[in-house]
């Protein structure tokens, strides 16, 4: 069994605002073992970015709140620590990917530059040394070591983005959390920079959250899976469950909605209605109000967590035991 | 049928301080009536430029588009013109959020083209049709006073599709419609999109850099890059029998939502080259892992190598059998 490096517990996130309070992550639970690669699925406003920003410990003191649970990474509670210590694991331990390339860069500073910053602050080095392992994290990524000394604007968005992935592995973390990071990017970049996050991955043994709307991407890279509805994950497992044995009927109508390059149909299915508005959530299941086999029973209480299979949650009541055989 | 907008040599360049972009050059093709043309490529390959040059939202360089019998070349044309020669095309735009007047309400967004063109007899009327229109697109009628801003990408594409349809075109340019929405949202306006033009017997040129939602929508596909169509053919033969290397690695690189459904990958390497100037021979000649000599001094033709199945490309035949 490997050891598990991130686990989240209850973890609920509001966003405060005069008008509203904003209930954009509720009481979820994920765990990530070492080395593994998961992906966190989801249309805007899911919670994905949210869950990301918890871990990250960035969320903006200003709105958001944690409302309850703790986020434990490699036994410490990461909501509870100090601010220094904070500091200290952030970039270091843990790094992030942003999703648009070209507004996460500092404009006014070489990308080489931006490289050695994140080494020099957490490592007691000299500014050669510094440079040296820059230089390698540049190539590391494709990038030629030559171009140390260019500015942003003299990138491209594929190559802006290895600059962000060079930063978020320069210090080695041991868990990587990549949000969207090839949704500004074009097709054929986007497998470039896929295929070197993986390989990167494999080589460092880094643990990955991949925050993604698309399911082929997660198809391709990612061992587990978990799909986000409204703040909650509605359904978790690995991806042959996810992908082989659909069980929760939000990621079936995800699966609906998308035209697949191998098969043809001629009618998509798409998911009626629209996403529920955050600050006024319905009670019980959150997809109920789309959802085609929803019942009465599904908008009184909360919905329980099933596991259907070792390994395999679904917030569904369609998953209950009693529900199950009589399906189909 | 009949052919509907026919496209003869466009050519449209940009004149930048390092030199000519040639942003559209020499592109030729045509659309029947009550199909859709799907036109794909990455960013800057010119499909967008190519859209709005045929809607004339800026002149052409060279070349004609004979769209509906009226021809357009590259002399200037008067208001009067122009208004005839847009009257049955309309375009819908890419990003809901920024092509929609922030200060106009949801009525009076559609209302707009039917006053331009003054197609309606009295208030009533124009009323009458705005609702009718919201209908159509599945937009509730008390949404009729909301601002843009009030609503969500899915709704204010709507009102996009709502505000093209307005005057009951024949022709629509569809650029990126669903790329800014999510993918429940993009399966709704994708399906209401399909049921309009079979009910209106609407023409579609789609512009997409999605090769999944292209192939879902389209009878006939272009593939663009740097200016240039490097493949021409029905849907179907185009995945069926993919000829141009650069289709293939497109198509190789989008990943497919099913397990093991990509066993090996190949990739281009490099990024897309300057559409400034460009030297003759092959524009993918740089990225092409196939690339000889001849590709790199010789432009290619786009010619019929299969039944109505066009490519650019010098080595299409002994790829296509060495594979």
């Amino acid at each position: 069994m490997a050891k598990t490096i991130l686990e989240i517990k209850d973890l609920a996130v509001q966003y405060v605002t005069d008008e509203a309070v904003v209930e954009a992550v509720n009481h979820i639970d994920l765990s990530l073992e070492q080395g593994e690669s998961l992906g966190l699925v989801g249309e805007t406003g899911a919670g994905k970015t949210t869950t990301a920003l918890s871990v990250m410990q960035l969320l903006p003191d200003v709105s958001a709140r944690i409302v309850s649970g703790e986020i434990y990474f490699e036994g410490e509670d990461l909501i509870r620590i100090s601010p220094a210590k904070k500091r200290e694991y952030r970039g270091n331990k843990v790094s992030m990917i942003f999703q648009d390339p070209m507004t996460a860069l500092n404009p006014t500073l070489s990308v080489g530059d931006q490289i050695m910053e994140v080494i020099l602050l957490h490592n007691r080095i000299s500014r050669e040394e510094a440079k040296n392992r820059a230089v390698e994290m540049m190539e590391l990524v494709g990038l030629p070591g030559e171009r140390f000394n260019d500015y942003p604007h003299q990138f491209s968005g594929g190559m802006k983005q290895r600059v962000i992935i060079a930063i978020a592995l320069a210090c080695r973390p041991s868990l990587l959390i990549a949000d969207e990071p090839t949704t500004a990017l074009d097709v054929t970049i986007q497998a470039q920079v896929l295929h070197l996050i993986a390989r990167l991955k494999e080589e460092e043994q880094t643990s990955l959250i991949l925050i993604t709307h698309d399911l082929g991407i997660v198809a391709e890279t990612c061992q587990k899976a978990a799909i986000m509805y409204a703040g909650e994950i509605m359904e978790y497992g690995t991806v042959e469950h996810i992908f082989n044995n659909t069980a929760h009927p939000y990621t079936e109508g995800l699966f609906g909605s998308i035209p697949n390059l191998n098969r043809k149909v001629s009618r998509l299915t798409p998911i009626p209605g629209l996403a529920p508005d955050p600050a006024a959530l319905p009670r019980g299941c959150k997809f109920a109000p789309r959802c085609r086999y929803a019942t009465p029973a599904c908008s009184e209480a909360e919905v329980p967590v099933y596991e259907i299979e070792p390994g395999h949650l679904v917030k569904c009541l369609r998953a209950a035991p009693e529900g199950r055989s009589g399906d189909e | 049928m009949s052919e509907i907008l026919q496209v003869k040599n466009l050519k449209k360049y940009f004149k930048t301080s390092r030199g000519m972009l040639h942003a559209v050059d020499d592109v030729t093709f045509s659309i029947e009536e009550g199909h859709t043309l799907g036109v794909v490529g990455e960013s800057g390959c010119g499909k967008s430029t190519l859209g709005r040059t045929i809607i004339r939202l800026q002149p052409l360089t060279s070349g004609t588009v004979i769209f509906d019998g009226i021809s357009t070349d590259d002399r200037r044309m008067s208001r009067s013109e122009l208004k005839a020669y847009r009257r049955n095309m309309q375009m819908i735009f890419q990003d809901p959020y920024s092509s929609l007047d922030a200060r106009m309400s949801v009525s009076e967004i559609i209302a707009e083209p039917l006053i331009n063109y003054g197609v309606y007899r009295s208030r009533d009327e124009l009323w009458k049709a705005v609702f009718e229109l919201m209908d159509t697109v599945g937009l509730a009628r008390r949404l009729a006073n909301s601002y843009p801003h009030e609503l969500d990408g899915g709704r204010r594409q709507r009102i996009g599709v709502a505000r093209a349809l307005s005057l009951n075109p024949k022709f629509i340019v569809c650029d990126e419609p669903v790329s800014a929405l999510d993918v429940s949202i993009q399966a709704q306006i994708l399906n209401l999109m399909q049921d309009l033009q079979q009910e209106r017997n609407l023409t579609y040129m789609f512009i997409t850099h999605n090769m999944s939602v292209v192939k879902h929508i389209s009878d006939e596909i272009i593939v663009m890059y740097l200016g240039v169509v490097v493949e021409h053919a029905s849907a179907d033969s185009i995945f069926e029998h993919t000829l141009h290397p650069y289709t293939k690695a497109l198509l190789d690189a989008v990943p497919v939502a099913e397990l093991g459904a990509k066993k090996s990958r190949s990739f281009i390497k490099g990024e897309i080259t300057s559409p400034i100037d460009p030297k003759p021979g092959c524009r993918f000649a740089a990225r092409c892992p196939y690339a000889a000599d001849r590709c790199r001094s010789e432009t290619p033709e786009l010619r019929e190598l299969l039944p109505g199945h066009q490519v650019a490309c010098h080595l299409a035949e002994e790829l296509d059998q060495s594979t």
